[in-house]
């Protein structure tokens, strides 16, 4: 039944994971899989489990039971220290800057792991001539950005880390909707440029569009598993999340 | 309905807010009033509102008046450099360690036993400087080791519980703290060994006539200025101050960066103890005397000047610190003398406070502070 790209191993990977918040179960024997350079996109209701999903695969969270796979790695018991240094980061839920911090400060600290010196300027500059907004603001402290801005600033910090798989967490929720379309261009740039993506999004309309591959999450459970096509095409869930 | 039930409050709150109202009108008042006597009594103290507010005083001379300033500041850069440990693990951990005063009072403690047994090997006397730099070196050793200790056994297991019960336990710990050193050097007041005759002498500064400064305050604010421009470039300016001010702000995406908070709060908890620790030497240095409590005062007034510059704001601590000491160096003297109140010079204790006071009501966010908002406070 899943797609899968021919013959490679996922850089990350869910097996039969479950997850509690206390007593609550959370996710329940989810199976996941993300390939090198595919842009995959997870879709589901409130409380259905997205978040949760993102802060496992990061290592905020720890699975009762189940396996996270990064490149064929147990890595369960491994900080999230571990895994962004592996090249799994992520785009937090309303981008999440340091406000206080100034817009270069927050780009440096997504390389904070990073010692080459040479490559974190070139990056710098990769990143400035992707928004050339972000290098007018550099000296601003983030706060006083617009959410556009912000936006772009919280992508620059997430590719600072040399990304292999960029976790994205509702990347269209609280922009202007003119920005809602600039933003997922972007993200397909990004993915062009050969970064695995795995996206949140409540807009499913817009995320099949660009996708490869997605997953409808229901309390906890995956209950469709195909390609965007197919997703886009399926009845039921037209019904429910792409408005008819 | 639902304004009937809700009217009750109303009134409860505009009861209180007349409350705030009446008590700010009479800071302003005493205050108002303090500083007239005083511009009365030293245009001159025979006229007639001099008079009626305390008969018999007289005006306060420029030499002294500049010497309460000095030694207020002196005073004020200590509590600007305790008042750093609180603002800094209040930034980070969002709770006021109250047992910051107590690991300013081991560092005098500590200094105090180095410089006694370097005095009885004759050490102190011969190679003063020498002997001075270890005991510093000593001093901020136990300081820093202490508020690391601190943190991993009283802190850290209590991380993500309500910030009361971090808080309470501070006050547990202090209290620990105070009793191990009186269990283990006594309850009696030690002296600090006699300091070289040229440290006490006075200097001339700045080449400004009159302008003298005793060497040990000189010292005071030599030392205190380096710590904190330090201090300064190590938070603002390196990578560790970096991670340190994104733990401060939002640990969950700090982590996300890949940085290690834990070790960044120990961090955050050293630094603030090594700040405690020079502030103590030098406090040592300038009362050579120290006894289990000594702690208790400049803590609570380094709290105090942490809310005055804006909790959590390093530059405010500092500001705060200078304010609190000049304030309540020269407060005395200056508002309540010349109403008449008798043995000002007893008082500064309760000008510190009643700053301390007045800056709540008339700016919580303190004088430096910046406001903050509902989710930076959640």
């Amino acid at each position: 039944m899943s797609v899968e790209a021919d013959g490679a191993t996922p850089i990350l990977e869910f097996r039969n994971i479950n997850t509690h918040y206390g007593a609550v179960h959370i996710l329940k024997d989810v199976d996941l899989a993300i390939y090198p350079g595919e842009l995959v996109c997870l879709l589901g209701g409130n409380a259905s489990g997205k978040s949760t999903t993102l802060k496992t695969l990061l290592g905020m969270v720890t699975p009762t039971t189940g396996e996270v796979v990064l490149d064929g790695e147990v890595v369960n018991d491994k900080p999230t220290s571990y895994r962004v240094e592996r090249g799994v980061t992520m785009v937090p839920e309303n981008r999440r800057l340091f406000k206080r911090l100034t817009v270069k400060e927050n780009l440096e600290l997504g390389a904070y792991l990073r010692t080459d010196k040479d490559g974190i300027a070139n990056d710098l500059e990769r990143i400035y001539t992707m928004f050339p907004r972000v290098k007018e603001r550099l000296s601003q402290r983030a706060g006083t950005l617009s959410g556009g801005e912000q936006q772009m600033v919280a992508m620059g910090r997430a590719l600072m880390a040399q990304p292999r798989v960029l976790l994205m967490d509702e990347p269209s929720m609280g922009l202007a909707p003119a920005l809602v379309q600039t933003n997922f261009a972007l993200i397909e740039e990004i993915h062009d440029s050969g970064v695995a993506i795995f996206m949140v999004e409540q807009n499913a309309n817009m995320a099949l569009s660009i996708a490869d591959r997605g997953w409808v999450l229901q309390t906890g459970r995956v209950v469709l598993d195909d390609t965007a096509d197919a997703l886009m095409a399926n009845p039921e869930l037209r019904a429910s999340y792409l408005g008819g | 309905m639902t304004t009937a039930t809700r009217a009750p409050t109303a009134t409860q709150r505009t009861n209180v807010d007349r409350f705030l109202t009446l008590i700010r009108i009479a800071l302003i008042t005493f205050v108002t009033v303090g500083l007239l006597a005083f511009i009365a009594q030293q245009i001159s103290p025979t006229n007639p509102f001099a008079e009626w507010a305390n008969p018999g005083a007289d005006r306060l001379t420029g030499s002294a008046f500049r010497e309460l300033v000095i030694s207020g500041l002196n005073i004020g850069v200590m509590y600007g450099l305790i008042a750093l440990g609180y603002s800094m693990v209040y930034g980070v951990l969002g709770f006021i360690n109250f047992a910051h005063g107590e690991v300013f009072m081991w560092s005098v403690m500590s200094g105090w036993i180095t410089s006694e047994k370097l005095f009885e090997a004759g050490l102190w006397e011969d190679f003063f400087i020498p002997a001075l730099l270890f005991t510093v070196l000593v001093s901020v050793t136990v300081s820093t080791t202490l508020a690391v200790v601190m943190e991993r056994v009283a802190y850290r297991p209590l991380r993500g519980s309500p910030r009361l019960i971090p808080l309470i336990t501070s006050i547990g710990v202090s209290f620990f703290l105070q009793n191990v050193a009186i269990g283990l050097f006594g309850p009696a007041a030690k002296r600090y060994p006699q300091l070289p005759e040229w440290m006490s002498k006075r200097y001339e500064v700045f080449g400004i006539p009159g302008l003298e400064v005793e060497g040990t305050k000189i010292l005071i604010f030599v030392v205190s200025t380096i710590s904190m421009v330090g201090l300064w470039y190590y938070v603002e300016r390196t990578k560790t101050g970096k991670a340190m001010r994104a733990v401060a702000e939002d640990k969950e995406i700090a982590a996300l960066m890949g940085i290690d908070v834990d070790k960044t709060i120990v961090r955050t908890f050293a630094v603030g103890g090594a700040m405690a620790g020079v502030a103590g030497i030098l406090w040592g240095l300038l009362f050579r005397s120290v006894v289990a409590t000594t702690g208790f005062l400049p803590g609570i007034k380094a709290f105090t000047a942490a809310v005055l510059g804006g909790v959590g704001n390093l530059g405010g601590a500092m500001a705060g610190g200078i304010t609190l000491g000049v304030g309540e160096s020269v407060g005395p003297l200056v508002l309540l003398e010349p109403l008449g109140i008798p043995g000002v010079s007893q008082l500064k204790d309760a000008v510190a406070f009643v700053l301390l006071i007045a800056v709540l009501l008339f700016k919580p966010s303190g004088l430096f502070g910046e406001r903050l908002s509902a989710e930076d406070r959640a």
